[in-house]
């Protein structure tokens, strides 16, 4: 993959604007302050595919975040019809086809280690990728970003009006602009409660003023930090309130695609190109257009290498390419590229760091890069670092795939009573005391066969169910639930031995075929175990 | 502030604060950072009037809202209280069989009557209700007064050789001291033995038989199967209260030990008896 190139060199007619513009976050600065007043940022609007790319992982992430409440999934009348549903009063969490009870969290634990080692593999192949696109705090800012465009226009009228003074076009704009990034902070922190109830029944209650009021709460919180995060705060979070940009800058490797300016090929900028190669002066590609400045929602300048403020959103790329095409040179001034290629191509540059970056070094004399130019290899994505990431992601994906499909959905859980230990009885038998619980993980009632496997002399009765001894019992489970149940085994005066004995309880669901059994304990007097 | 410092290194200027030639680097927070720090302090100081919290020579300031983890513990104890009262108003109006054939009552007795237990019962009975020598163990199906579950009401609420109680069970079983000589007491220990073990000598046995006959069976039944009634244990099972073995059988035969429990009705009320009851009931020996 080559991403220095430019599909079709344009016509060089170096007609760029330069825009007027200071990195907001530059590490450079001195003569600083403690505490500094915020500098407003006004990104401009930027096109080239990695916007394009931008927008469509808006779409789909916003569309998933939205939509997935609505969607319906039938599981018969015992159980909720929506397809995602964090049921905290009953404990469960539906997922389509998977039904999840609080024993069975690991599943979500797997997820989130499968999510922590997800992110470790796109980091160290990608970079910060998560940050530059797909980060709920990215996303939403380039949606309310798109509201500000849409109201106050582009990067200049937009400052032109934050430096007016207050008039009525200003105050419709504003509020405007605020009324509708309200709208979505509601929208936003309204599709989250529908994750944990019946959405449609919920809105309506919603509406209605029906709903409990950790609904509404829960809404005014979301829709509070939707607004003062996505609408107000903005770089702020990632700069100042996120320790993510801390623990990715340690994931980086030199292998790391990473967004880079290849001042190789750039340096030394000059705005008179054509001034400075007419006076032999040695003349990098950069035009010093500051495009990619003002492009940037982080407000920084990608030219002064990778930083913490940089989320890698990759529009200072589509920026620089727009300029590159019209000036008739080749794409990838600034590029995804690895520190490995980057330190390559700087040493050809700088004959071994011993110079100043010249231009020609890396160029022929017709203008193109010397072949000795390193490009990105997308081999370096299969490394070691990487391979490692993928085999524990895939390792713990299919450990959760193997725990879904073997998983039980009829369990017996046995629990032997503590005080008394066995219980004597009149005619010289032993009883002992068990609670079982019958688990029915389905949504549908089911007759559970309970029974005894070993001690083949005892019988058993079951608290309100039988006062008949017997060794099978069929019990009515309800959907969806747990069953109790009081059970006391006895021996026979005859069959009683100074051992402990182990045996088993069986619960079977006949129809279904799904059988668990539960090892269990005799107690006697004399028993030592 | 020192004078100004840049590092070398970074390009930036650091703050002046030195420690071991470790030079700080002035990045600047953020204003409304700042801000935020001075917001949480007047919070603080708010929060400090509000709520108790500056300590007092013997106590501390009570707070603007006046409040208090005590009276809100109060509160919510209260509130349980209420909750209960529906259900404890059913158990008081419901009779016993009703109280167990209806789930919820009965899970509710249960749980309030082992908490009873908990508090009153278990200086006798232990924990696990398996009581101990002269004290019955409420799990088997051996009972000295009935094992029904308006029996058990009728043993907890007025208790045993109560004689503060007068609905109390009483029964005594006479000292044959003077009635039997040491020769027949033995032979009838004997013969109480050999209804469910060896005797040491299996000679005394048919005397001891007759004399059980004549003195014996009134109370104790003509196989010394015991009568609820009475209160008179049976003595052809596998479960002995008060003595173990043919010596201790004489001597209770001679001079008869009888145990007592207090009525409970009067100390408890008849809401917790009937939990209690339930609970006793639900151990395993209920019939």
């Amino acid at each position: 993959m080559n991403l220095y190139t430019s599909p079709a060199l344009g016509p060089s007619d170096a007609s760029v604007e330069r825009i007027d513009v200071q990195p907001v976050h530059s590490p450079g600065a001195s003569n600083n302050p403690l505490y500094e007043k915020r500098k407003k940022i006004f990104p401009k609007r930027a096109e080239g595919r990695f916007r394009r790319f931008k927008w469509l992982v808006m779409l789909i992430t916003l569309g998933i975040y939205y939509l997935t409440p609505w969607i319906r999934w039938d599981r018969g009348p015992f159980a909720p019809d929506q397809a995602v549903l964090v049921d905290l009063a009953s404990r469960r969490f539906y997922f389509f086809f998977i039904e999840i009870w609080p024993q069975e969290f690991f599943f979500v634990a797997g997820l989130l280690v499968m999510a922590g080692f997800g992110l470790f593999l796109v980091t160290s192949a990608v970079g910060r990728a998560w940050c530059g696109y797909a980060c709920p705090q990215t996303v939403w800012v380039d949606l309310f970003l798109v509201v500000e465009r849409f109201f106050e226009g582009d990067r200049n009228a937009r400052i032109k009006l934050d430096a007016a003074p207050w008039s009525l076009d200003k105050l419709w704009k504003r509020v405007a602009k605020h009324a509708t990034w309200l709208a979505i902070a509601v929208a936003t922190g309204g599709a989250w409660i529908f994750y944990f109830a019946d959405a449609p029944s919920l809105a309506f209650d919603f509406v209605t003023g029906q709903a409990a009021l950790v609904a509404y709460s829960t809404v005014a919180t979301l829709t509070a930090t939707t607004y003062v995060l996505g609408g107000l705060l903005r770089e702020q979070v990632c700069i100042y309130m996120c320790p993510w940009p801390r623990i990715q800058a340690a994931m980086l490797d030199e292998s790391s695609l990473v967004v880079t300016y290849n001042d190789w090929r750039g340096e030394p900028r000059s705005r008179h190109t054509k001034k400075a190669a007419a006076a032999a002066q040695p003349v990098g590609d950069c035009v010093d257009c500051n495009a990619c400045v003002a492009v940037c929602p982080m407000g920084i300048d990608i030219r002064e290498g990778q930083q913490l403020a940089c989320i890698t959103c990759a529009l200072c790329i589509d920026a620089c390419d727009g300029v590159m095409d019209k000036i008739g040179k080749p794409r990838g001034l600034i590029a995804y590229a690895t520190l490995d290629e980057y330190d390559a191509n700087m040493a050809l540059a700088t004959n071994g760091s011993t110079t100043a970056i010249d231009p020609v070094r890396v160029r022929n004399p017709d203008g193109s890069f010397i072949d000795k130019i390193r490009h990105f290899d997308w081999r370096v994505i299969f490394r070691l670092r990487t391979l490692i990431y993928f085999g524990v992601w895939s390792a713990v994906g299919l450990g959760l795939v193997f725990a879904l499909l073997s998983r039980d959905r009829l369990e017996v859980n046995v629990l032997h009573d503590r005080n008394p230990q066995f219980v004597l009885e009149s005619d010289g038998s032993i009883r002992n005391g068990y609670t079982i619980r019958l688990l029915n993980m389905i949504p549908e009632p089911r007759t559970i066969l309970v029974s005894m496997e070993g001690l083949p002399e005892a019988t058993m009765k079951i608290s309100g169910i039988t006062d008949v001894p017997g060794r099978l019992f069929a019990v009515q489970v309800e959907p969806d639930k747990t069953l109790a149940l009081k059970v006391f085994v006895t021996l026979p005066k005859g069959a009683v031995s100074a051992e402990a004995a182990d045996f088993h309880f069986i619960a079977e669901d006949r129809s279904s075929h799904e059988k668990d059994s539960y090892s269990a304990v005799f107690n006697t007097p004399g028993a030592r175990k | 502030m020192a004078e100004k410092h840049i590092d070398e290194l970074s390009g930036i200027e650091t703050t002046g604060h030195e420690w071991d030639g470790i030079r700080e680097l002035n990045n600047p927070l953020p204003r409304w950072w700042l801000w935020t720090f001075y917001a949480c302090i007047l919070w603080a100081i708010g929060y400090a009037i509000a709520y108790p919290s500056i300590p007092l020579l013997t106590n501390a300031t009570k707070g603007l809202l006046g409040y208090s983890s005590r009276a809100e513990f109060a509160a919510d104890l209260n509130g349980a209280k209420i909750a209960q009262g529906g259900i404890l108003e059913k158990i008081s109006t419901s009779s016993l069989e009703d109280i167990v054939a209806d789930p919820q009552l009965n899970q509710f007795a249960t749980a309030g009557g082992a908490a009873a237990f908990r508090v009153n019962c278990t200086p006798c009975h232990g924990t696990g209700a398996t009581g101990g020598r002269g004290y019955p163990n409420l799990n088997d199906d051996d009972w000295l007064w009935g094992g029904d579950i308006n029996a058990l009401y009728q043993t907890i609420a007025h208790g045993i050789r109560d004689p503060a109680d007068g609905e109390t069970r009483i029964s005594e079983m006479p000292a044959f001291t003077d009635m039997l000589k040491q020769d027949e007491v033995r032979q009838v220990a004997a013969y109480v033995v050999s209804l469910t073990g060896t005797p040491r000598d299996p000679s005394m046995v048919e005397p001891g038989k007759q004399l059980f006959a004549d003195n014996c069976v009134a109370c104790h039944g003509e196989k010394a199967e015991g009568k609820r009634d009475l209160g008179a244990p049976s003595l052809a099972d596998a479960i002995w209260l008060k003595v173990h073995g043919e010596a201790e059988i004489a001597r209770q035969i001679q001079t008869p030990k009888h145990g007592v429990m207090p009525a409970w009705q009067g100390r408890l009320g008849d809401v917790a008896v009937k939990q209690l009851t339930v609970y006793i009931h639900s151990l395993g020996g209920g019939e």
